[in-house]
């Protein structure tokens, strides 16, 4: 730990204003929120949430059509952060249906090889870093009783979308390591914003912060790699390749946000066949956004969760509306348990 | 409302279902009742302290790496009955089997109550047995209850400011242990449950030292009994992450899983608070023993309400009692 | 956005399936994604190995701190 203390106090030296910097990622909150690294950041230094892990973007339609294919008695396999985030009528635990929570696709997929007579779905959710182990199993052409709800999303094109936004107090953003693991970084030398790949270990993202505060204080933008020992330039070449050999982007909504365009991921017509979607004849309905969610504004860093009307009214941890209360870090979720905490 | 998994899962949720089902006027025959929810009761007679416990268990699957549905009964009973100072001296076992179970495996199941038993000097004295049909019930369901003598009670409100908190070794084994095996993360044998018998443990390290409070970190795991002591004394807590001890395979294990071995059950160690001035004593009395050998010192009571973690970074974050069961996570 | 541990690839068998060990914990991953010697590492996530690591200690976080460090004493 004695580096990441060195590079605290550097931190420490250097940042002379006050910096907000954005990072994307469920998987950074958690490691934030678990070295309690806010507090000991410089005061005028602050990191926050943006939209960046599968359990707050997936729209409310979307676990609506997973909960509508328990229903038609199909086999649901997800990963465990799906099971509680609410759906219009419940959600996948409180379903009372067959859901299995598997590590992975390929355990899914076998549970279609053993049981035949089983209609098995997963439920397809995650980033550039997940996608590809979809593709890989989808070209192994697993059994006909198995098929796929694609909900997976695509980082740049929600990165793309905020700056576009206008006003955002943000002076810069922490990459997510393992979708750069994947995906490699070239894609986001197109925005001019300070960009920093960072790791996930606190001495890992001090160092991320560390050279994106440097990039501010030059008045500078580029995309720099803190986490070299896991991300290159151009990432993992075969994992691109197969990942849009089986998928194509398509225009999707996120939770709290309206329709980014080609921020999604689909099967491409040949595979078809595993696309739950067509096999079930299941709509993925708009469900829309609770008008006085702000949360897309929070994400921004232009407003604060308190400023909603909702929050901790109709939107709580137990009773969450838009995702900033739904992530187990996001926001709302924090502010709220902060906020419980000091009354 | 209606009952669902959330509120038999320990922490919040489960305390809004126990407020329904510990609402009865008659809950206390003399010294510690119901209404103090420990892990046992305390019934003063001529001149003794009996204490009493009682415990469902259900676990999926029923057998495990280091344990079944025997053991756990067995030493979650015996356990309870320690956690308030309790020698245990009889047990009863209420069991319901579905129709169709396998006589072989209750055979196993059986003998290795009968293990847990033995190494503490426990009996099983009394019991109960029902069959279902498979439609009412897939898996066997056992109950165990314990009556014990207390030379000194111990209760889970006992800590006082300047206290030692003394976790008797590596968090985490058990809830990581099942967790593995049963959602089909196959690390075969290599992560155990810890789960054992506390008493013959718990007896060396009240001889050794003034003992403020202890709990045994079950269903909600550390985060969740380490709370409810702060809470019940009225008391804060300061926890070093650096000393919290953990096998390396299950901080892997809890890594690759996405959960906080802080928050998953243990089935053999106890979180004790102990008096400053013996916490070392108390600490070589643990170690002395083969279930405590990796016991150490691992934070301190302050003045305030609640529980905070000093991180190795130097940074400081709420321990919280997690809502509802841990699940695997990606993200 | 992803849990992914690093791991070192113990074993690799028929059908592109790997032995690895995260650190005292071994379990069977999917190797589909990358082209992986045994004795190398790899980082894993969801049950499948989605890249290759290089283990030049010069890419260590304490390296790169000192190099950026460095370049900004100049």
């Amino acid at each position: 730990m004695a580096v990441g203390k060195e590079i605290l106090d550097t931190l420490h030296a250097l940042v002379d204003r006050d910096i907000t910097l954005m990072h994307i990622c469920g998987t950074h909150e958690a490691a934030i929120a678990r070295a309690g690294l806010r507090s000991v950041l410089p005061e005028r230094l602050k990191i926050v949430m943006g939209p960046g892990c599968p359990v707050c973007i997936t729209p409310q339609g979307e676990i609506d059509a997973a909960l509508d294919l328990v229903e038609r008695d199909c086999t649901i396999a997800t990963y465990g952060d799906l099971l509680r985030v609410p759906g219009t009528k419940g959600s996948l635990e409180s379903s009372g249906g067959d859901v299995r929570v598997v590590q992975g696709i390929h355990k899914a997929a076998e549970i279609a090889r053993r049981e035949p007579d089983r209609e098995v779905v997963f439920i397809s959710v995650g980033f550039e870093t997940t996608a590809p182990t979809v593709a890989a199993t989808i070209l192994s052409r697993p059994p006909e009783n198995f098929s796929i709800l694609s909900c997976h999303r695509l980082v740049p094109p929600a990165m793309a979308w905020l700056l576009g936004q206008g006003e955002a107090s943000l002076d810069g953003f922490l990459l997510p390591g393992h979708v750069c693991a994947v995906m490699g970084y070239e894609e986001y030398e197109r925005f001019p914003v300070p960009q920093v790949v960072a790791g996930f270990e606190p001495e890992d993202i001090l160092l991320g912060l560390l050279m994106a505060v440097q990039q501010v204080r030059e008045g500078a933008h580029r995309v720099e790699n803190a986490y070299p020992r896991v991300v290159t330039r151009e990432g993992n070449v075969k994992a691109k390749r197969l990942m849009y050999e089986v998928f194509e982007p398509y225009d999707v909504e996120w939770r709290g946000f309206p329709v980014i365009p080609a921020s999604g991921l689909r099967l491409k017509p040949e595979f078809e066949g595993y696309d739950a979607q067509k096999k079930y004849d299941i709509e993925i309905r708009h469900v829309d956004k609770h008008s006085a969610c702000i949360c897309d504004k929070v994400l921004r860093g232009i407003a604060r969760p308190s400023d909603c009307k909702l929050f901790g009214k109709v939107c709580t941890p137990r009773t969450p509306v838009g995702p900033c209360m739904v992530s187990h870090e996001g926001a709302c979720k924090i502010w709220h348990l902060y906020e419980s905490r000091r009354a | 409302m209606k009952v669902n998994l959330m509120h038999g899962a320990g922490g919040e949720v489960m305390g809004e279902l126990l407020r329904v089902i510990t609402n009865l006027e008659h809950n206390n025959a003399g010294g510690i009742g119901l209404e103090s929810l420990d892990d046992g009761a305390v019934i003063p007679l001529n001149g003794q302290n009996i204490v009493f416990t009682t415990d469902n268990h259900v676990v999926s699957p029923i057998f495990f790496p280091g344990g079944d549905i025997g053991r756990i009964a067995v030493c979650g009973t015996i356990n309870d009955l320690a956690m308030m100072g309790g020698r245990p001296i009889a047990l009863s076992c209420g069991m319901v089997i579905p129709e169709g179970f396998e006589v072989a495996d209750l055979e196993r199941i059986v003998a290795s109550m009968d293990a847990a038993l033995g190494e503490c000097g426990a009996n099983l004295v009394t019991g109960d047995t029902k069959v279902l049909e498979r439609s009412a019930l897939d898996t066997i369901v056992v109950n165990t209850a314990g009556i014990g003598v207390a030379e000194r009670v111990v209760r889970d409100n006992g800590l006082s400011v300047g206290d030692k908190i003394i976790v008797s070794g590596t968090i985490g084994d058990h809830g990581i242990a099942i967790m593995a095996h049963r959602e089909g993360f196959d690390f075969g044998g290599q992560i155990r449950s810890d789960v054992a018998p506390l008493w013959p443990l718990v007896e060396k390290a009240l001889a050794a030292g003034d003992i403020h409070a202890m709990k045994d970190p079950t269903r909600g795991g550390f985060a969740n009994a380490i709370n409810e002591m702060a809470r019940k004394s009225g008391v804060g807590i300061v926890i070093e992450e650096a000393d919290l001890p953990f096998r390396a395979s299950v901080r892997s294990a809890a890594g690759m899983l996405g959960l906080d071995p802080l928050e998953v059950a243990n089935e053999g160690k106890v979180v004790m608070g102990v008096a400053p001035h013996d916490a070392e004593t108390v600490l070589a009395a643990l170690r002395s023993h083969p279930y405590g050998r990796d016991a150490a010192i691992v934070g301190e009571v302050v003045e305030g309400s609640h529980v905070v973690m000093r991180t190795a970074i130097g940074g400081e974050r709420f321990i919280e009692p997690p809502v509802g069961d841990p699940v695997p996570r990606v993200c | 956005m992803c849990i992914a541990m690093p791991a070192e690839v113990l074993e690799i068998k028929e059908g592109n399936i790997g032995v690895v060990d995260f650190g005292d914990l071994q379990q069977e991953v999917r190797l589909d994604l990358v082209d992986v010697k045994v004795g190398e590492f790899v980082l894993v996530h969801v049950g499948f190995a989605i890249q290759r690591l290089s283990r030049e200690e010069g890419l260590e976080t304490r390296e790169v701190f000192r190099q950026v460090y460095a370049a900004m004493e100049e």
